[in-house]
């Protein structure tokens, strides 16, 4: 016997008898969802602009990340300040970007989470690799909570996603926040109108 | 109304003069008090070290002993909790099933059952309270830190009513004493400290006396203050609530 | 450049197989009553956050036993879903492995890494690879295995196991991560600034990210509806290993199957507010397919679980997401620390578990525990974790492994209780309670007496003044 079919074996003979899942709907408040995530973002280490175009991005960055920064985006209206293709497939080759300015699908008000398909990662691994992260987000993909998110989100199919919340940080050292542990150092959001 | 007063062995033996100030004021409240004198233990002490098995015979014990009351009242949340979760019988099962629901720690039969509004005691003093596990998680006479739920506080309640009266805040509302019955002296360190941290939270935030509805907490907290050599009290809430209001 | 990465045995760490009981270790653990006031205060900040974060959601109770509800339907169906996840993850391009113990989950990691030809690989937290021994193993055959979550790569560098499921070095001061990383990534000596500190580490790992072949990770959440696995990081190791790496091997219990997608939004909401005290982990990254060119495998542990789930009293300990809130909460564990349970999962929710892996090895943690049940309250999927230590002792005693001492009192106190002439004439006396209370014995052996006065016995019993009162009443 396989030890897959000894452990379902297993389980089928311990598991108790079945019980319904839950079917519960948890009420949500929709105020002001841009404040509300922009309060939680902030608190959380993460930088928010509202912004009416995609230009208005080269002009607040500008300076910020030293210069001449390697910077990689999807949006095509930021050419002019960044590589918008990646050539190579390989992840390593990555290593030495400053910036990468990306598209979230959703942002979520109570935790400031980013949804991030893996379309708009450009390569899994640059969201992640980059010394600084800014994600872009429309207005009105601004949800409440999780489970708006989860709702839109669906059963739409992916290789890979992920909700992005801040940029990356640890507390390990006796529990002092420092951020950027292995990933960007700084988290900058867009909201865009 | 029929009380059988239920005093907990340690009780009887150590704190002679709560079950005395418990027996005074539910007497004070017209209430019908019976004290069964073959009353020994609730068996608490085994079972919590693994030994339920072997306290059958106490539990058959406090059945006899007390099921022709109409309430079992007892200054002891723990004690209170062990007949309310455990208490079984063989012999006459029904009436262990009717003593589990008629047994209640001093302070909720006071709020809950005599619904008492008003008392007259005095007890001019900054007093800290604190909340025993049992009584607090278990038998839910205040609200507990952890949950997201409205605030109360059964003993505060009571103890708002007593003139003079002024109540500390603490730092930790409701940590734990490290009693814990064999605990204390199984895992000497740990209980040691946790009495320590406790009673030091209490004298920080200016507790003269420390209070409690469980007195096992407080025989713990008592005996490191008396190690301390510190002039702050334990004293158990029937003593502040049967307090002279004319002292 | 990577320097020693320490793959040696622990058996020398604080919490090995030296035999020593929770008691024992808590005893020296608190030797040193200042660093146990910063420990506790410590995890108590955390408790603190905890709470700050969960009461800005009015619907937390609500929640909390949603969640519970979810794993109990996960748990009364896990063979089905089990079988629906492994079809979908399969489906998906992942190959799916079934470990019956740790041992097996160690050969099937070592014959991945055999067949690509791989002798060093990166590995994000993953409790379930603690608990398996992996990384001995593993050192054991010739792989080298970095840490990279920063609080892992210190116990790593330091060869000790995780002090705490979240933050596994809670344990150690900052000055001594510091001596740690003087020696092995050459900061400065005694610079024991946190920020400094981080900083190197990154540096160090980032190197080591950009050439190992292979990563590791654990699994917080799989979803049987689409085959899709989650892995929450805060510090983005888990991402940074696995997009980097040729083959991503993620390790899973058998019990960290949801039902569905849109379960995550209860779970996510749940895991890090409980944990930290954080509305939600910088990354909830949601792994499905391989990426172009890659190997996902994922490999499903059972060591123990199913029996565990045999156990009606104790199957609710599967529920758990591993957030540690009940660590922080813990009186006993803020007290003595992760390493005085000497189990890969410590505090009050490794004492639940570990007996079903092992009790004679594992008979004391149940009973390091005043069951003053905050546990139970914190605990984001509503486990009965205090009731359960309560039930581990009851069947503990009745295995036979509690001393036999302990077990002669114990009867003895039990037969005298139930006699109550004997009881009042061994009350009158005051001897009963000296024989059968031993913390009642004013004496240097006494572990009572040690810090703690007894109570003056009064001039009588409330028995013999209840007898004196009726007397006088009849009169």
């Amino acid at each position: 016997m396989s030890s897959r079919d000894k452990i379902l074996a297993a389980v089928r003979a311990s598991q108790p008898q079945l019980t319904e899942l839950p079917q519960v709907n948890i009420p949500q408040s929709f105020d002001d969802l841009a404040l509300r995530f922009t309060t939680v973002a902030t608190a959380i280490g993460g930088k928010v602009y509202e912004i009416n175009a995609i230009e208005e991005i080269k002009e607040i960055i500008s300076g910020q990340f030293g210069e001449a920064p390697r910077i990689i985006s999807s949006f095509s209206e930021l050419g002019d300040i960044a590589e918008i293709d990646i050539q190579t497939s390989d992840p390593h080759a990555l290593e030495n970007v400053d910036l990468a300015i990306l598209k979230a699908e959703l942002g979520v008000a109570e935790n400031a989470a980013l949804w991030v398909p893996e379309e708009n990662t450009m390569q899994r691994v640059l969201p992640f690799i980059t010394q600084h992260l800014a994600l872009v987000v429309s207005k009105n993909s601004l949800v409440p909570a999780m489970h708006q998110a989860y709702e839109i989100i669906g059963d739409r199919d992916y290789g890979y996603s992920a909700f992005i919340a801040g940029p990356s940080k640890t507390a390990d050292i006796e529990q002092s926040l420092v951020l950027g542990a292995h990933g960007p150092r700084s988290m900058t959001v867009f909201i865009l109108n | 109304m029929r009380v059988g007063l239920f005093i907990p062995c340690y009780v009887d033996q150590f704190y002679p003069n709560a079950a005395i100030a418990t027996l005074q004021l539910l007497e004070k409240f017209g209430v019908d008090v019976v004290f069964p004198k073959k009353q020994t233990c609730c068996g608490q002490p085994m079972a919590n070290s693994g030994f339920s098995h072997l306290s059958s015979e106490c539990d058959e014990l406090f059945v006899e002993n007390f099921s022709e009351f109409d309430y079992i009242v007892c200054p002891s949340g723990s004690c209170v909790l062990h007949i309310k979760d455990h208490l079984h019988s063989a012999k006459s099962p029904d009436k262990a099933k009717a003593i589990r629901k008629k047994v209640f720690e001093l302070v909720e039969f006071l709020t809950d059952i005599l619904e008492i509004k008003e008392l007259k005691a005095k007890f001019p003093f900054k007093v800290g309270i604190h909340q025993s596990c049992h009584g607090q998680r278990g038998l839910k006479l205040s609200q507990m830190s952890e949950l997201v739920a409205p605030k109360f506080s059964k003993p505060e309640t009571l103890l708002k009513m007593v003139d003079g009266l002024e109540l500390i805040n603490l730092t930790r509302v409701d940590e734990c004493c490290g009693f814990g019955g064999t605990f204390c002296v199984a895992e000497e360190a740990v209980s040691s400290k946790m009495g320590k941290d406790r009673v030091a939270d209490h004298i920080q935030n200016g507790a003269e006396y420390i209070t409690g509805a469980d007195l096992s907490c407080l025989m713990h907290m008592e005996g490191i203050l008396k190690r301390q050599k510190s002039n702050v009290k334990v004293i158990h809430i029937a003593e502040i609530l049967n307090a002279d209001p004319n002292p | 450049m990577i320097k020693e990465t320490s793959n040696k045995s622990k058996g020398k760490s604080p919490s090995g197989d030296s035999g020593a009981d929770h008691a024992t270790l808590s005893d020296i653990f608190n030797q040193d009553e200042p660093r146990v006031n910063w420990h506790d205060e410590t995890l108590w900040f955390v408790r603190t956050k905890r709470d700050k974060a969960v009461n800005t959601i009015p619907e937390w109770e609500l929640l909390r036993e949603t969640a519970s509800q979810i794993k109990h339907n996960v748990l009364s169906n896990l063979s089905a879903y089990l079988e629906q996840f492994e079809e979908k993850a399969i489906a998906n391009g992942v190959q799916v492995h079934w470990a019956a113990d740790a041992k097996e989950h160690n050969e099937i990691v070592h014959s991945i890494l055999k067949k690509h030809s791989i002798n060093r690989m990166v590995k994000s937290k993953s409790m379930l690879t603690e608990e398996c021994h992996l990384n001995d193993y593993l050192s054991k055959n010739g792989v080298e295995v970095i840490d990279t979550d920063l609080g892992e790569r210190i116990v790593q560098l330091a060869d000790e196991p995780p002090s705490h499921i979240v933050l596994p070095c809670i344990h150690k001061k900052k000055e001594e991560i510091g001596d740690l990383f003087h020696i092995h990534l050459g900061t400065a000596a005694g610079e024991a600034d946190p920020q400094v500190l981080t900083e190197a580490a990154r540096q160090d790992l980032r190197s080591a990210f950009l050439t190992r072949r292979a990563a590791l990770t654990g699994v917080n959440f799989a979803v049987a509806e689409t085959g899709e696995i989650v892995v929450c990081t805060n510090e983005g190791n888990a991402d940074m290993g696995v997009h980097l790496a040729d083959v991503h091997i993620a390790s899973m219990g058998i019990e960290k199957i949801i039902p569905e997608r849109k379960h995550l939004g209860f779970f996510l909401r749940l895991l890090t507010r409980s944990a930290t005290g954080q509305p939600i982990t910088t990354y909830s990254s949601h792994f499905k397919k391989p990426r172009p060119g890659q190997e996902m495998h994922i490999i499903l542990v059972d060591n123990g679980r199913s029996r565990q789930l045999g156990r009606e009293d104790f199957r609710n300990s599967l529920k758990c997401i591993r957030c540690g809130a009940c660590m922080n909460t813990c009186p006993v564990y803020r007290r003595s620390g992760g390493h005085s349970y000497h189990y890969a999962i410590s505090g009050p929710i490794g004492a639940i578990l570990a007996p079903n892996l092992d009790m004679k090895k594992y008979a004391d943690l149940p009973f390091a525990s005043t069951l003053c049940g905050s546990c139970s309250n914190v605990c984001p999927v509503k486990i009965d974790i205090h009731d359960q230590l309560y039930k581990w002792r009851q069947v503990l005693v009745k295995e036979g492994h509690v001393s036999p001492v302990k077990a002669a009192g114990m009867k003895g106190m039990a037969w005298m209780f139930s006699f109550p002439a004997l009881f009042n004439i061994a009350g009158k006396s005051g001897r009963w309670f000296m024989k059968y209370f031993p913390f009642m014995v004013s004496n240097k052996l006494n572990p009572w007496y040690k810090e703690r006065e007894m109570p003056a016995p009064p001039k009588e019993s409330f028995r013999e003044w209840y007898a004196r009162r009726e007397k006088n009443n009849r009169k």
